[in-house]
C-alpha cells in the first residue's frame, strides 16, 4: 500500500496527515483532528484544489481595491486561468460582501465574489 | 475633559473584539481610537482565506472576519475615531489624542485597552551589508501595495525570512505575474505556518533555501541584485556558498515586533523576550486598569486567538469599571516560569481569587520539538503531561488551567513550563 505525508491546509493548525492509498482509492487517513483534514486529504491526493484569492479595481469607491476570492475551491489547474479572468476587471461601487464579481471564472462552475465591502 | 469608562487604542482585529466584549460585559462608555481611515486594522490588507475557523467555524478572508466584528461594533453602537493618533497615555491614564477635525484632545479614561498590534522587523534593524536603493520593502507594506493601492512593488523578487507574511506574498506576487526566485530563512526551520509554506511556496515550486541570507544587496537607484549564503550554526555567512540572484525587489519577512511606545511611555512594566507588556491573569498590566492584548502584548500566529484573548481583556476591563475601587485586592499572585525549551509565557502571573474558571496559557518555544511533552508543575508536582508530535516556534502553544484545579493547592507559588523529552 502506498503511502503519502501531507501537511493539513484547511486551516493554520497545519496537522501532519498519513494517507494510505491503495491504488488510486484512498484507504486511509490519519493525522487529522477535524474532518475537515480528512476531506482535504482525500481530495489532495484525487483531485486537489485551492480558494483562489486576489483583489479587482473599483471606482467610486471609499477604497480603490476590492477584495474577491472564488466562493468555492477549484482545480489547481486553474489556478492562473482564474487569475488571468481578474486581470483589467473594474467594478463600480457600491459592492458588498458576497456580489458576485465573475461568474464561472475560468469555466470552473464557481464564481468570484467579493470579500469587502467598497 | 471628556471621559470614558474604557479607551481602546486600535481598532484592528484585538481592539474590535475587546470592545465587543466590553459592551456584551455592559459598559457603556466606550471609546475606540484607530489612526487608519477604516477599522479593521491589518486584516483590511489580508485578503487571502484561513481565517475564522475556530471563531466563526468557516474559512473567511481578512477582509470578511474583520467585517463580521465591525458589523457588530455598528449594531452595538460603540464609538469610535478614525483618522485618530494617540499621542501619549499618562500613568493616571490622560489618553491624549490627534486628528484633523478635533485637533489634539486629552481624555480621562478609568480604564484602557492597549491594542496597537506590532510593525515588521525593518532592514535597519537586520544589518544587511550593500547598498540601499529602492525596491527594499517589507512584506507587509508589498501587501499593502499590491492589495490595497493596486501597485505591483517589483517583477523579479527573492524574499528574506519566512515569515507568513513573506510566504503569503510569494504566492500573492506569483499571481500578480512576477517570478518570486527563493525564499531565505536565517534559522534551520521557517518561522511561518506549514500550511503557507505547502500553499505558499510548494504549490508554485518556489524553494525555501533554510540557513540561508542575505549578505548583498547591488544596485545604486533600483536593486539589481542579491547574494545569498549558507550560514553556519551561528547565523554566520558561509564563505564559497555565495549565490547571485537578478531581481528588482527584495521583500524582507523577518519576524515582527510589538509596537509599544505608547506602553513604555506610561511607565507599563515591559517583557524582554515578547517585547510586550508583562500582564496578569486578567491581562493586566502592571498599571492597575491598563490591560493588553493581541499583538501588542505578544506576536500571534492566528487571528481567531487574538480575539479570543481580546474577548477575555474587555471582559476584564469592564469588571475593572464596574468593581472600581472595591475589587478584590491581595490575594496570592503564583508565578508561571517558562523554562527548558519554553521561551515566555502569557500571562505571567495568576491570581487565583481574581481568575476566571479557565485560564489559556499562551506560549512559544526556542525549537523545533519532536514527539515531546508539554509539561506543567505545579511547584514540584508534575500536573500536566501533553504529547505533542511536534513543537515548533513558528507556531504559538498553549495550556489550559481551571479555577478549581489551581484551588486545590493553596500554597502553591511557581508552575514551571517546560519541553520534555518523550
Amino acid at each position: 500500500m502506498e503511502k503519502r505525508e501531507l501537511i493539513c491546509i484547511g486551516c493554520p493548525m497545519g496537522c501532519p496527515l498519513t494517507v494510505e492509498m491503495n491504488g488510486t482509492e484512498v484507504a486511509s487517513v490519519t493525522g487529522n483532528t477535524c474532518p475537515r483534514g480528512d476531506a482535504y486529504a482525500k481530495k489532495e491526493v484525487t483531485n486537489p484544489t485551492r480558494i483562489v484569492t486576489s483583489t479587482v479595481m473599483v471606482e467610486g469607491g471609499s477604497v480603490d481595491m476590492v477584495s474577491v476570492k472564488t466562493k468555492e475551491d477549484i482545480p489547481k489547474g486553474k489556478i492562473f486561468e482564474c487569475v488571468k479572468a481578474l486581470k483589467g476587471i473594474k467594478v463600480k461601487a457600491p459592492i458588498h460582501i458576497g456580489d458576485v464579481i465573475v461568474s464561472n471564472v475560468a469555466e470552473t462552475g464557481v464564481d468570484i465574489i467579493a470579500t469587502k465591502n467598497a | 475633559m471628556k471621559t470614558y469608562d474604557i479607551v481602546i487604542i486600535g481598532g484592528g482585529p484585538a481592539g474590535l473584539a475587546a470592545a465587543v466584549s466590553a459592551r456584551k460585559s455592559g459598559i457603556e462608555s466606550i471609546l475606540i481610537v484607530e489612526r487608519d481611515k477604516e477599522l479593521g486594522g491589518i486584516l483590511n490588507q489580508c485578503i487571502h482565506n484561513g481565517f475564522g475557523l475556530h471563531t466563526f467555524k468557516e474559512e473567511l478572508t481578512g477582509p470578511e472576519y474583520a467585517a463580521r466584528f465591525i458589523e457588530q461594533v455598528k449594531e452595538l453602537d460603540i464609538e469610535y475615531k478614525l483618522n485618530t493618533m494617540v499621542m501619549d497615555i499618562s500613568h493616571e491614564k490622560v489618553v491624549t489624542i490627534m486628528n484633523r477635525t478635533d485637533g489634539m484632545v486629552e481624555i480621562q479614561a478609568k480604564a484602557v485597552i492597549l491594542a496597537m498590534g506590532c510593525r515588521e522587523r525593518s532592514r535597519g534593524a537586520l544589518n544587511i551589508p550593500g547598498y540601499r536603493p529602492a525596491g527594499i520593502f517589507s512584506a507587509g507594506t508589498a501587501q499593502r501595495l499590491v492589495n490595497m493601492e493596486g501597485y505591483l512593488p517589483g517583477r523579479k523578487v527573492v524574499i528574506l525570512g519566512s515569515g507568513d507574511i513573506g510566504l503569503i506574498m510569494a504566492r500573492r506576487m506569483t499571481f500578480e505575474g512576477a517570478k518570486v526566485q527563493v525564499v531565505a530563512e536565517l534559522m534551520p526551520f521557517s518561522g511561518g505556518l506549514k500550511r503557507n509554506i505547502v500553499q505558499c511556496l510548494d504549490d508554485y515550486d518556489i524553494p525555501l533555501k533554510l540557513s540561508h541570507t542575505v549578505v548583498d544587496i547591488r544596485g545604486k537607484q533600483r536593486v539589481e541584485g542579491v547574494t545569498i549564503a549558507e550560514v553556519d550554526n551561528h547565523g554566520k555567512p558561509i564563505p564559497g556558498t555565495e549565490e547571485d540572484y537578478d531581481c528588482d525587489t527584495l521583500l524582507l519577512s523577518c519576524g515582527l515586533i510589538p509596537e509599544n511606545e505608547l506602553s513604555n511611555g506610561m511607565g507599563v512594566d515591559m517583557n524582554r523576550v515578547t517585547s510586550g507588556p508583562n500582564v496578569n491573569e486578567s491581562l493586566e498590566t502592571s498599571i492597575d486598569g491598563v490591560f493588553a492584548c493581541g499583538n501588542v502584548l505578544h506576536v500571534h500566529d492566528l487571528v481567531d486567538f487574538v480575539s479570543e484573548e481580546a474577548t477575555t481583556a474587555g471582559k476584564n476591563a469592564a469588571k475593572y469599571v464596574k468593581d472600581g475601587e472595591g475589587r478584590a485586592e491581595g490575594g496570592r499572585d503564583i508565578v508561571l516560569n517558562p523554562i527548558e525549551g519554553v521561551r515566555y509565557t502569557v500571562p505571567g502571573t495568576i491570581n487565583v481569587d481574581r481568575m476566571d474558571d479557565n485560564l489559556t496559557v499562551r506560549f512559544r518555544v526556542g525549537g523545533v520539538y519532536k514527539n515531546v511533552y508539554v509539561s506543567a508543575y505545579f511547584d514540584d508536582e508534575r500536573v500536566i503531561h501533553k504529547k505533542r508530535p511536534v513543537v515548533a516556534p513558528g507556531e504559538m502553544e498553549d495550556i489550559k488551567l481551571t479555577k478549581a484545579k489551581l484551588q486545590e493547592y493553596p500554597d502553591l507559588k511557581t508552575i514551571t513550563i517546560k519541553i520534555e523529552e518523550a
